[in-house]
């Protein structure tokens, strides 16, 4: 069957796709120009000189490089933040799928529950019960309440509720395989597309966080990209005002950049996952 | 470079007591609050040998503050070995207050030192969160500072910190858009508006400054104008947005906002600067460490701007306001107070000064601000004008008498979403005063003051 096309519909998309592109393509243009530039000339035209590379330079070595130091730590808590709510999402998703035991449904009713407050209620609640334990501006601030994540865990649950047929698993124990092996060797491969996906959502998640490390952490050598890049952005103003927004455009472009690789490598699975289902067998 | 030996005798001198002095104070410090015992009645008039004492000590310390202190931290430890600096920045206006805020809600986590904008010095202070110095017998350090920091460094009769970059108003303006257009430096708020009907007039795109709604500087501009709108007596607090001072700025400035007249783009953005650079933001009434800003701004501002003093409203003798300005305070959550006190004098009363005027700040303390090298120092972007010479006028013409409110901050957060909207509406700016006055007044109550609505 050949797709119908819409002139309508492509040119909806035609306008978001430039709603999307615009605000990259003036990043890209700004990151080019010196300070000096960026605020003598318009928004859409280069600057005197082409900066972009000592921009680059700058960026990096500002501060005794700290800007690397962020990006450390970004990495760190995307490492232990989204890797480790990924982890527990999958594990306890399928439990939930494919084991009846008693609290099952309240477990759900939980959860639906959850799903529904934003993160950013809880922020300041968590910032209180993690100061009286002593947390606050450690990484584990950041790390411990990036591992809960309802949405990825109901994601998963329904995942493994269609993608992993019962009877494959009954399969594998009437083979004599150990529930743990079953997990691993089979479940594993089938929930890969909901797995990516949910990583997926995790990594952008941690790495866009911005109000929690900014309530939790008070110590810029624990920063994460956001946090310090906003901190940049502010010190141009009041006494003693240092204006570097060129570092902070040069820092935001390259923020974006490991997200935009990650959004690359992973896509194909998710893309898979995203249609599975959607034929008829 | 100014060199203090003025304590410097004194501490050698010290040095075989100090043995005997500083186990003491260990114990003083390990006992946290009874360090500070003697603060409030009668804790007047310490001496400073505590202070001098901690300093052989040695001890760590942290600090917190968004200026770019890391020369002014490394030459102290330079000096001091015994002593180790945490420098931290840990945000910025708001969050900064937040943050300490938090921390000392939560009983731990604040720093030793912290830079405290004036206007949020009642906030901490008022509650006592933040040591009094005179134990230390820093009161005795006021003739050395212009009387209007001096003033605002207190709270109630204590002193809660030492004053750095304090802000009195002067008016920077862009001589080459004012030559052009054949514009006299205006002497009165009434020649200020004529030359912004004049300058828009000629040409559209410039405009005699630019205001959005900004807290800090409505209420400076309502200081200059004479108004006192907030006084705070213990618990007891006056909030009146509609005295004879206030009503004298509003009743310019309504006529320069319902004109047109003013760039809408706020302070400090990307924008504002811009302005700054190609003359469509004339003039700007702002604290003096603004020359220092416009002076980092490069060659393109270069002979650009000149300073002269604020407009008045009588054509009578020059009146002043601090615009913006920050002490340094010792917090009582501090382990060592009287470290942290030691590191205090060195920043805004002796070295560190030199150090903060090296980075372009304007210093606090008159025997920099009236060292002949730092008055003749010229200015590339205001042509080489000895700017100095005049802030050092400036600093004595500041009006008497202001207050801040106990919460101050939380008074600025919300100007945006009351004055602000008179802003944006073009309407009058009284009726945007009321409404912040009258959720001051609410706030207050609710925080357990007693509130006289004015």
């Amino acid at each position: 069957m050949k797709p119908r096309k819409s002139p309508l519909l492509t040119g909806v998309m035609a306008i978001f796709l430039i709603y999307t592109l615009v605000p990259l393509v003036w990043l890209l243009i700004s990151a080019t120009k010196t300070q000096d530039d960026l605020v003598s000339t318009a928004g859409w035209e280069l600057g005197d000189t082409f900066a972009l590379f000592s921009n680059v330079r700058e960026t990096l070595t500002y501060r005794d490089g700290i800007f690397l130091r962020w990006v450390g730590n970004t990495l760190l808590y995307v490492v232990l933040g989204a890797g480790g709510a990924t982890a527990l999402a999958t594990a306890a998703g399928y439990g939930l799928a494919k084991y009846r035991f008693r609290g099952r449904r309240a477990v759900f009713a939980l959860l639906l529950g959850s799903i529904a407050v934003p993160g950013t209620a809880l922020a300041v609640p968590t910032f209180l019960m993690f100061s009286s334990m002593g947390l606050t501006n450690t990484i584990w601030a950041i790390v411990v309440p990036s591992l809960v994540s309802p949405f990825g865990l109901y994601l998963i649950w329904i995942y493994a509720t269609e993608a992993v047929p019962q009877e494959l698993l009954e399969a594998a124990r009437i083979d004599g395989a150990g529930e743990i092996r079953i997990f691993t060797t089979v479940a594993l491969r089938l929930l890969a597309p909901g797995i990516v996906t949910v990583l997926l959502f995790g990594v952008v998640g941690v790495w866009n966080n911005y109000f929690l490390p900014l309530i939790m952490l008070s110590e810029p050598d624990l920063y994460p990209l956001t946090v310090g890049l906003s901190q940049w952005s502010k010190q141009a103003a009041g006494v003693g005002a240092d204006p570097i927004y060129n570092l902070v455009i040069t820092g935001s472009l390259l923020t974006i950049v490991p997200l935009i690789i990650v959004f690359f490598l992973l896509q194909r699975y998710w893309q898979s996952g995203l249609t599975a289902g959607g034929v008829k067998q | 470079m100014i060199f203090r030996r003025r304590y410097g005798s004194r501490r050698f001198a010290l040095v075989t007591a100090v043995a005997v002095a500083s186990a003491s104070l260990v114990l003083a410090a390990c006992g946290g609050p009874a360090g500070t015992a003697d603060n409030g009645q009668g804790g007047g008039q310490g001496s400073q040998e505590a202070v001098d004492a901690a300093l052989q000590a040695g001890g760590t310390i942290t600090y917190w503050t968004w200026t770019d202190a890391k020369k002014q931290v490394e030459a102290f430890q330079k000096k001091y070995p015994n002593v180790k600096v945490k420098l931290v920045n840990a945000g910025t206006g708001d969050e900064h207050y937040t943050k300490l805020q938090n921390t000392i809600k939560a009983g731990s986590g604040a720093p030793d030192v912290a830079q405290i904008e004036f206007f949020a010095l009642p906030q901490f202070g008022l509650p006592g969160h933040l040591v009094d110095l005179r134990q230390y017998g820093f009161e005795a350090f006021g003739p050395d500072y212009a009387q209007s920091s001096w003033a605002i460094s207190h709270v109630g009769e204590s002193l809660v910190g030492l004053p750095q970059g304090p802000g009195p108003m002067a008016l920077f303006y862009n001589k080459k858009v004012f030559d052009k257009y054949g514009i006299a430096v205006p002497k009165t708020w009434d020649e200020y508006l004529a030359a912004a009907r004049k300058l828009h007039q000629a040409d559209p795109t410039k405009y005699i400054t630019a205001d959005v709604g900004d807290a800090g500087f409505a209420t400076s501009m309502i200081w200059q104008a004479g108004g006192r709108p907030f006084t705070v007596d213990g618990k007891k607090i006056t909030v009146n947005l509609a005295d004879e001072g206030t009503l004298k700025w509003t009743s310019v400035w309504n006529q320069l906002l319902s004109e047109g007249l003013l760039q809408p783009s706020a302070h400090w953005t990307d924008e504002w600067f811009k302005g700054l650079v190609d003359g469509s933001i004339a003039t700007l009434p702002f604290g003096n460490w603004m020359g220092g800003v416009i002076d980092g701004l490069g060659p393109k501002v270069k002979d650009l701007w000149r300073v002269a003093p604020m407009p008045t409203y009588d054509g009578g003798k020059p009146v002043s306001a601090e615009h913006g300005g920050s002490a340094q305070a010792v917090l009582k959550q501090s382990q060592n107070p009287a470290l942290a006190a030691a590191f205090l004098r060195w920043l805004n009363h002796e070295d560190g000064n030199d150090l903060y005027i090296e980075a372009g700040g304007y210093p606090s303390s008159l025997e920099e601000t009236r060292d002949p090298a730092f008055l003749d120092k010229a200015y590339a972007a205001f042509g080489d004008q000895k700017i100095n010479r005049l802030f050092d006028v400036t600093s004595d013409t500041v009006g008497e008498g202001w207050q801040f409110l106990p919460y101050q901050t939380y008074a600025n957060s919300i100007f945006g979403d009351t004055v602000g909207q008179s802003y944006k509406n073009k309407s009058d700016l009284n009726a945007g005063l009321k409404a912040w006055q009258d959720a001051l007044v609410d706030y207050g109550k609710r925080q357990g003051f007693e509130i006289d609505g004015g």
